[in-house]
C-alpha cells in the first residue's frame, strides 16, 4: 500500500529521518509510534504530499508520489482521508458542511443526497444530528476528533491517515476514538496509517506498530512482539507505561496476545 | 507571616526568621549584599523559618556563594532543605566555569551568549544585523515572487475551466470588502474634499480664483486622493482580514486539510479575493470621487460662494474624464497589491498565535507602503506619458 525505501529529512542541519524504511501493508492499521521530536508527524506529512522528503522514494498504492502528474495527485488525494492531530475543521463550515465538502468538491451529487451522506457519517462516529448545525468552535475537543473523523471518512477512502487522534482527550473518550477507529476499519475495510504515543491506542486498535527511533524506523512488529524486544530505545519508550495500570482488554477482531498485567497505559 | 530577616547570632552562625518567598523578598535584597558573610562553613539556623520557596533559596544560595561560604544546614524542616539543596546545585553549576560544556543546556547557551556578545564589536554587529535583514528580504522577495508565479499559475487554470471559480466566495469578499466599507470611505473622502477646499479656498481667495477651487478640488481627488485613501482604508480593513484569516487557518491545520482533500488553498482563499477586490475597490474609488467632490463642493459654497450648480457646471466642463479613469486605473493595480500582500503575508504564517499577529501588521504595513510606490511610480509614468 506504502512504500517508503531510503527515505532521508534534514531540517537544515537537523537531520530528522536517515535512511528510513517502512512499509504499509493492504488492510493493516499500522501505528507509527516514538517519543516527540522523532519524526512521526513529518513521516506522516511527507505520505501526505505535505511535505517533501530530501531523499529516497516514497510509493503510495504503488506509484512513486515524486513524479506523480498534477491529475495524478489530485486523483490520489481523492482516495484518501486525513484527520489531523488540532481536527482541521474550516471555522467557517458548520460540521455538517465541513464533512459534506470533500463530496461538494468531488461528486456531483445533490445538496440534500450530501448533506443526508454526512450525517449518517456524523451518526457513525457518534455525533448527535443537533451537532451537525455547530460551528466547529462549539465542539468539545472528543467531538472534534469524531467530526474530523467522519470528515475524513466522506469520500469512503480506502487509505486513513490518523495524526494523534487521541491527543488531548481523556481517557474514557480516547478508549472511544480507538473504538470507532476499529469500527469504521471493520465497516470499510481500508488501511489505516496513524501516528501516536498513546500506548492504551496502540493494544487497542493497531495490527502492527513501527517504532521510530535514531531516525529511522527501530522495528515494526505488533504490540505483543514489540513488548518482548530488547532494543533499549524500544524498551525504554514501554517503560513509563509498565509502570502503571494493566491495559485494556484487547479488541475482538484479531485480539494481540493479552498483555502480562504489569503493562501498559497512558503513559507519555 | 512575618518578614524575611536573616541576624546573626554568633560567629560563623546565622539564624533564618520569617517568610522567605517571592512575596517577601522585595525588600530584603540590598540588605543582604550588605551583610558580611564570612568565608568558609557557616552554620545557617532555619528554627524560626516560616517559609521557603525557590526564590528565597534562590537568594540565600547567591548570597552564600558571592561570599564564598558554603552552609551547613540546622533545625530546617526536610522539604525547604531539599529545596535549598537543589537549588545551590543549580546556581553552582551555573556559576562554574565552562568545564562541561554540554552538561546544561540553559547554561551553555547563555555562556554563548555572554561569551559572544561582549567580543563583537558594534560595527561587527552592525554588520551582522544588515547581512540578516538583508537575507531575510531576499528570501521574502523569493517566497513573493514564487506566490506570485503560483496564484497567476491557479489562475490561468480557473479560466481555462470557469466553472470552478467560485463565485460566492467572490462576492461574498465584495460584501465584506467592498458594500461594508462604503460609509467609512464615503466619510473619509468626504471630509478629505472638505480639507482640500478648505486650504485652497484661503489661497485662491486672495488672487481673486475662486473659481478654480473645482479644478483643484476635481483633479486632487480624482487622480490621486480617492484611489489612494481608499486604498489605504481597504488595506486596513480587508488586507489585515485576509492575513490573519488565512494565518489561522494554517495555525488550525486548515490550510493543510484543504490540501489533503484535494482543494487547492489558492483556489478557495486567494483568487477569490483578489478578484473580489479588483471590483470592489474601483467601485469604491468611484464613490470615493463623489463623497469627495461633494466635500469641496459644500466647501467652495460655504467659504468661495460659488453654488452647487456653478461648480457642477465647471466640473464637467474643466475635468477631463482621463482623470477619473486614471484614478480608477490605480485602483485595480491597488486591489491586486492589497489582497495579495495580504494573503502572502498570511500564508507566511508558522504554527503560532504570535505569528497571526505579527503577519497580519506586516501586510498592513507592507500593502500601504507598496500602494505608496505603486502611486508614485504612476506619477513619474504618467508624467513621462503626459497622461
Amino acid at each position: 500500500m506504502i512504500e517508503m525505501r531510503g527515505v532521508s529529512t534534514h531540517f537544515g542541519k537537523h537531520a530528522v529521518h536517515t535512511d528510513l524504511d517502512l512499509e504499509v501493508h493492504r488492510g493493516e492499521i499500522l501505528a507509527i509510534a516514538g517519543g516527540s521530536g522523532s519524526g512521526k508527524s513529518v513521516l506522516l506529512r511527507e505520505m501526505i504530499l505535505l511535505q517533501k522528503a530530501s531523499a529516497g522514494v516514497i510509493k503510495v498504492f504503488g506509484d512513486d508520489i515524486a513524479s506523480l502528474s498534477e491529475a495524478d495527485t489530485r486523483a490520489l488525494r481523492q482516495r484518501w482521508g486525513v484527520m489531523f492531530q488540532k481536527g482541521g475543521l474550516f471555522s467557517a463550515l458548520t460540521v455538517r458542511e465541513n464533512v459534506g465538502l470533500p463530496l461538494r468538491e468531488h461528486t456531483a451529487l445533490d445538496d440534500k443526497m450530501i448533506d443526508d451522506i454526512a450525517d449518517w457519517k456524523l451518526s457513525l462516529t457518534g455525533l448527535e444530528p443537533d451537532d451537525a448545525v455547530k460551528l466547529p468552535s462549539a465542539l468539545s475537543g472528543g467531538m472534534v476528533k469524531r467530526a474530523a473523523l467522519a470528515r475524513a471518512l466522506a469520500l469512503d477512502p480506502e487509505l486513513l491517515f490518523l495524526d494523534e487522534p487521541t491527543s488531548g482527550l481523556d481517557p474514557a473518550s480516547a478508549r472511544e476514538v480507538g473504538e470507532l477507529i476499529l469500527k469504521t476499519h471493520a465497516l470499510y475495510g481500508g488501511t489505516v496509517v496513524m501516528v501516536t504515543h498513546d500506548v492504551d491506542l496502540m493494544w487497542q486498535a493497531s495490527d502492527r506498530v513501527a517504532v521510530l527511533g535514531e531516525g529511522r524506523v527501530l522495528m515494526t512488529a505488533p504490540m505483543a512482539e514489540l513488548q518482548h524486544n530488547d532494543n533499549p530505545i524500544v524498551q525504554e519508550y514501554f517503560v513509563d507505561a509498565r509502570a502503571s495500570a494493566p491495559p485494556p482488554a484487547p479488541p475482538s477482531p484479531a485480539p494481540p496476545p493479552p498483555p502480562p498485567a504489569a503493562a501498559l497505559s497512558h503513559g507519555r | 507571616m512575618n518578614t524575611a530577616a536573616l541576624s546573626q547570632f554568633a560567629d560563623h552562625e546565622w539564624k533564618l526568621s520569617g517568610g522567605w518567598t517571592v512575596h517577601s523578598l522585595g525588600t530584603l535584597g540590598k540588605p543582604l549584599d550588605v551583610d558580611a558573610c564570612s568565608q568558609g562553613n557557616i552554620i545557617l539556623d532555619g528554627e524560626k523559618l516560616e517559609a521557603l520557596d525557590s526564590a528565597g533559596a534562590w537568594v540565600l544560595q547567591v548570597w552564600l556563594q558571592s561570599h564564598g561560604a558554603a552552609a551547613t544546614l540546622r533545625h530546617w524542616p526536610p522539604r525547604m532543605q531539599a529545596l535549598m539543596e537543589q537549588v545551590g546545585a543549580y546556581t553552582k553549576l551555573k556559576a562554574a566555569p565552562n568545564t562541561e560544556p554540554n552538561a546544561d543546556l540553559t547554561t551553555a547557551v547563555s555562556d554563548n551568549q555572554a561569551s559572544a556578545m561582549p567580543t563583537q564589536s558594534p560595527a561587527v554587529r552592525l554588520l551582522t544585523q544588515i547581512g540578516v535583514s538583508a537575507y531575510a528580504a531576499a528570501g521574502q522577495a523569493i517566497a513573493l515572487l514564487t506566490f506570485t508565479g503560483q496564484t497567476a499559475t491557479t489562475a490561468l487554470n480557473l479560466i481555462r475551466h470557469p466553472t470552478h471559480i467560485r463565485w460566492r466566495a467572490v462576492l461574498h469578499n465584495i460584501q465584506i470588502g467592498g458594500f461594508e466599507a462604503l460609509p467609512i470611505v464615503g466619510l473619509t473622502a468626504f471630509l478629505i474634499g472638505v480639507v482640500i477646499a478648505y486650504q485652497g479656498a484661503d489661497q485662491l481667495k486672495h488672487y481673486g480664483a475662486n473659481i478654480f477651487v473645482v479644478e483643484l478640488v476635481g483633479y486632487s481627488m480624482l487622480r490621486e486622493f480617492a484611489p489612494l485613501i481608499t486604498a489605504i482604508i481597504i488595506a486596513g480593513r480587508s488586507g489585515s482580514a485576509y492575513s490573519a484569516q488565512i494565518g489561522t487557518m494554517v495555525v488550525t491545520d486548515e490550510i493543510d486539510a484543504l490540501r489533503t482533500i484535494d482543494i487547492d488553498p489558492k483556489e478557495l482563499l486567494v483568487l477569490p479575493k483578489i478578484a473580489g477586490l479588483l471590483i470592489a475597490l474601483p467601485l469604491l474609488t468611484v464613490f470615493a470621487d463623489i463623497c469627495g467632490v461633494f466635500g469641496g463642493m459644500v466647501m467652495a459654497r460655504s467659504q468661495l460662494g460659488i453654488s452647487f450648480y456653478e461648480f457642477l457646471d465647471r466640473f464637467g466642463r474643466e475635468i477631463h474624464g482621463t482623470a477619473f479613469l486614471v484614478g480608477v486605473g490605480k485602483s485595480m493595480v491597488f486591489a491586486v497589491i492589497i489582497a495579495g500582500i495580504g494573503c502572502f503575508q498570511g500564508f507566511r504564517t508558522v504554527d503560532s498565535a504570535d505569528s497571526v499577529g505579527r503577519q497580519t501588521t506586516t501586510s498592513v504595513v507592507q500593502s500601504i507602503f507598496l500602494v505608496i510606490v505603486a502611486d508614485a511610480l504612476f506619477s513619474v509614468v504618467f508624467n513621462i506619458l503626459k497622461i
